[in-house]
């Protein structure tokens, strides 16, 4: 098939590329642009590790072809950080030890990064369904909620202004 | 120096590796892209069991992009066709006339991007004449019993056979016994599913002659041994990096079919190849874990003291022994499973056997088959106990092994370091408040609700070495570090393990930070590429700390050693006259006059003693005198959904006791973890083929991992006692909840049901198996 041309924007910054139709978003990120924070976990898009923000909303990338994002928006981990200060979803995880290997981790705080962005005071159970559709092996979850408790307390207190950079 | 500032033993460092993870800036083994970097896919079979009759690769290799299509007659020619297991057997890297298990690699096709190597795969044309499957390990015992490896010269199925302990003693007691209780347990297959999945980048330099591969490896340096003896190209022209590992849990131990293919096919096209398996491939073809058919028997007298143990086990171990189990332990250290309870006698017999189904037998975030050994000896008791009427607490009191018993020599010839049994049992059930919740039980019981209440109270065998009995493939398992402190202070140091996961980048450089007393954000821990770090045997069974954590405090108290002539220098003293205090060498009387490590680090490259060898590093190959024995008091409530079979674990305890915590954080991390494993093997995971022998578990909506909503909120407490052989007194802590979980989840199931006359369920306990029960009992809503 034909190359298509699509036109991005990835963390902000605006990407033309022709694309083959089939090319899966995951691979334009890590292989196209190669911003490789985004992971690859099971095709099935049951594990959610590829999962990055699609006009503010999370999406598994390996189920969204790149041309379907043409003129859209794309937010990935590498975006979190704003200007030098870390979103405070990432400083969570840091702080609340709610990762281990790192590999889910990417996709976990973009889908925490969605849910509070539109529910800033979730409760437990909230933060559990919301991250339901991404897999930790690791850590066993509690920490993961810990962390997006940390985060949301943070974002409320507006000690941190930074959203994430789109 | 305040020891705030130090961050040494027991302060919750936040993680130094997670700077990285948290940006996306982690290089994992698909992050890796070289200059012409070719890709590898894999043609694999649809069958279990079948003859290849032909391979035509014409309409494959014709396709755009395609390079390459590399198939077991030509691998055959350069000798690699087959390779040796880490278990003494051999397996096909790539089949010239059969194939034994469903997804069995077939041929692999060099592309120039992943796409085009699928559509290639899809174009490779395969005539099969299929054989009929050997599924089970007690058919595949039979005479008759198709022959799963016509290559070996003895003809049958059966591997090996395997005993431990005294077989007359324990035939005696249970002749004479009281009280017999036997059960047959099934504990089934299951995979490590880490969210990573395997592969490589193997990239071979014909200028510098040199093959480095990057490669998804939780031991890169016996790899690196294995590949040289394997390809002969010798072992200094071979790098293995083993980079940011997305989770190994056991699967990243075994050496798969796909390595030595992309390592072949650099080597004859002179590019950098990449193969990364996808989920489906990984769950279909890499080693899974578990898989036993368990008979047991406990002896004992009629008010409930156990006296022996006999068990026999049927170890399916799919088409080839891939286990990774050290040489002289074909069943690994499944003879611990008398368990926490002192016991006259026991005797284990294990059996091997093939099947067409995948290879492996590979500890599943276990030491080695002692998760099998605890559920075994974890059931058992409350099978007794069921028997003669006792509370599950009670027998277990009875029976522990003592304090004052330690050093403990088990009926099975292990020797346990320490350990206090009836202290953490009996903080679990004060912190759960036990004695409430059995009335609690009873009064739902009476209302025909189904309250259960699980105890499990397991020890651990971890950090193989010693040596003297532990290899794997004839090397010895000890482990190693290098420690060299620069003139200004700051420390690089560098292990022979590797992490996954577990935060070896933190832990260990507290370990070095506690001994020297040099803030922890001075020191760098390295690990994972062969070319730097030390030969070590890598990091499973829980033996990071145990080994290479020890072999760190010692090579970091050998640069104490040379440190205290340094100061002694500095200071105008006799070395006798210094004594380590508060992170300083100090005047023994006058400790004002000291000397700090970073004082005598740069002395030690501009003011050293006259005779004295300049520079300040030492290193360490640590040969563990014994294993050591984590050990743990887990209880767990579950409540029973009379209308779906669902069980909802209202509340679990883990009190855990690892000996010394090097980082209380990263430890509940660990143990949080390994509760959610040892929850998914008990109630989710399990690995089902249909009967032709095709995997029906293959991706992850049939193979079910825990979410954050069936994971429940763990609660964690601890007890300490100190290894007395270790360095630091640790003891290693990242898979005891995976072992101590399951039996303690299925005795609360059993126990909300043992009302109604159910005494035993094989894991995983799904809903649809509890609702069975429920209807055949008569409960069901």
């Amino acid at each position: 098939m034909e190359p298509l041309p699509i036109q991005v924007t990835v963390n902000g910054r605006t990407y033309s590329a022709e694309v083959e139709p089939r090319l899966l978003l995951v691979h334009f990120l890590r292989e196209v642009l190669n911003l490789t924070g985004t992971h690859i976990g099971c095709d099935t898009t049951s594990c959610g590790a590829c999962t990055v923000l699609w006009n503010g909303r999370p999406v598994k990338s390996c189920t969204v072809l790149a041309v379907q994002v043409d003129g859209g928006e794309i937010l990935t981990v590498e975006g979190l950080e704003g200007e030098g200060q870390l979103h405070p979803v990432q400083e969570g995880f840091w702080e609340e030890h709610g990762l281990q290997c790192g590999f889910c981790t990417p996709g976990m705080m973009m889908t925490a990064v969605a849910l509070l962005n539109e529910n800033p005071d979730p409760t437990e159970e909230e933060i559990r369904k919301a991250i339901s559709g991404n897999l930790c092996r690791c850590t066993g979850y509690v920490n993961i909620v810990k962390a997006i408790q940390y985060a949301a307390r943070k974002m409320r207190e507006g000690m941190s202004v930074h959203a994430g950079g789109v | 120096m305040a020891a705030r500032a130090v961050h040494g033993i027991g302060v919750p460092v936040k993680r130094k590796e997670d700077p990285r993870f948290i940006r996306g800036k982690g290089t994992y083994v698909d992050d890796i892209k070289l200059p012409g970097m070719l890709v590898m896919d894999i043609v694999r079979s649809p069958y279990a069991h079948a003859r290849i009759k032909r391979i035509d690769v014409s309409k494959a290799l014709a396709m755009p992009g395609v390079i390459d299509v590399i198939t077991g007659e030509e691998l055959a020619k350069a000798n690699l066709a087959w390779m040796p297991t880490l278990m003494g057997d051999r397996q096909m890297v790539l089949p010239t006339d059969r194939v034994v298990y469903y997804a069995q690699e077939v041929a692999a096709v060099i592309a120039t991007d992943r796409y085009r190597a699928a559509d290639a795969v899809l174009a490779v044309e395969v005539e099969y004449e299929p054989l009929p499957p050997v599924l089970n390990p007690f058919d595949a015992l039979k005479p008759d019993a198709p022959l799963v490896r016509p290559d070996r010269e003895q003809k049958s199925n059966h591997i090996w056979h395997w005993e431990a302990g005294d077989k007359e003693k324990t035939d005696r007691i249970f002749h004479e016994a009281e009280v017999v209780v036997a059960q047959d347990l099934y504990i089934p297959r299951i995979h490590v599913a880490s969210i990573e999945t395997c592969g490589c980048v193997a990239n071979y330099d014909p200028v510098t002659d040199k093959l480095t591969i990057w490669m998804t490896s939780q031991a890169p340096h016996a790899h690196r041994t294995v590949f040289s003896l394997v390809t002969g190209i010798p072992e200094h022209k071979i790098r293995i990096i083993s980079p940011d590992i997305g989770g190994g849990f056991g699967g990243k131990v075994p050496v798969y079919p796909g390595y030595v293919i992309a390592t072949y096919a650099t080597l004859k096209h002179k590019k950098p190849i990449k193969w990364i398996e996808d989920r489906s491939e990984n769950l279909q073809a890499d080693s899974f874990a578990r898989d036993y058919h368990i008979h047991a028997e406990l002896a004992a007298t009629r008010d409930g003291k156990i006296r022996g143990l006999r068990v026999r086990v049927v170890a399916d171990h799919g088409a080839f022994d891939a286990a990774a189990n050290p040489s002289r332990f074909p069943a690994g250290l499944f003879s611990v499973c008398t368990g926490s309870y002192d016991m006259q006698a026991a005797h284990i017999q294990v059996d091997g056997v093939y099947t067409t189904k995948p290879p492996g037998g590979v500890a599943y975030r276990c030491s080695f088959r002692v998760t099998e050994a605890v559920h075994t000896i974890e059931r058992m008791v409350d099978i007794l106990a069921d028997e003669l009427g006792m509370d599950p607490a009670e027998i277990r009191f009875k029976n522990f092994v003592q304090p004052h018993q330690f050093p403990y020599k088990s009926p099975t010839g292990w020797e346990y370091d320490s350990g206090n049994y009836p202290a953490a049992l009996q903080k679990a059930l004060e912190t759960i408040g036990y004695q409430e919740l059995r009335r609690e039980q009873a009064e739902r019981r009476a209302r025909g609700e189904l309250m259960g209440i699980g105890i499990s109270t397991f020890t651990e065998i971890v950090g193989a070495g010693p040596s003297h009995t532990f290899d794997i493939l004839g090397i010895k398992m000890f482990d190693s570090a290098e420690i060299r402190v620069h003139p200004t202070g700051a420390v690089i140091v560098r292990i022979g393990v590797q992490t996954q996961g577990q935060g070896h980048e933190t832990t260990f450089a507290q370990i070095v930070a506690e001994e020297l007393g040099i803030p922890v954000e001075y020191i760098t821990v390295e690990h994972g590429d062969t070319d730097t770090a030390p030969y070590g045997l890598g990091t499973y069974a829980s033996r990071s700390t145990p080994t290479a954590g020890a072999a760190t405090a010692v090579a970091a108290r050998k640069i104490r050693e040379k440190a205290r002539l340094i100061a002694a220098h500095l200071l105008e003293v006799s070395p006798d006259d210094l004594e380590w205090k508060d992170y300083a060498f100090r005047v023994k009387g006058a400790p004002d006059r000291h000397k700090t490590m970073q004082e005598i680090a740069f002395a030690a490259y501009t003011n050293f003693p006259l005779g004295l060898e300049p520079g300040l590093e030492a290193e360490c190959y640590y040969d563990p005198p014994n294993l050591t024995f984590p050990f743990g008091a887990y209880v767990c409530v579950v409540d029973i959904d009379r209308g779906t079979g669902q069980v909802k674990i209202r509340e679990f305890l883990a009190v855990d006791d690892c000996g010394t915590i090097i980082n209380p954080m990263i430890v509940e991390g660990q143990i949080h973890g390994g509760l959610t494993m040892g929850m998914a093997a008990a109630l989710l995971e399990e690995i089902v083929y249909d009967e032709n022998g095709t995997m029906l578990t293959g991706t992850f909506m049939d193979y079910l991992l825990p979410t954050a909503v069936e994971t429940p909120h763990w609660k964690t407490a601890k007890t300490i006692t100190p290894s007395p052989h270790h360095p630091l007194g640790a003891k290693g802590v990242g898979e005891s909840p995976t072992i101590g979980a399951p039996p303690a989840l299925v005795n609360a199931v059993v126990d909300a049901l043992s009302h109604l006359g159910v005494r035993h369920i094989d894991i995983p306990i799904t809903p649809a198996k509890v609702y069975r029960i429920l209807q055949e009992k008569g409960v069901a809503e």
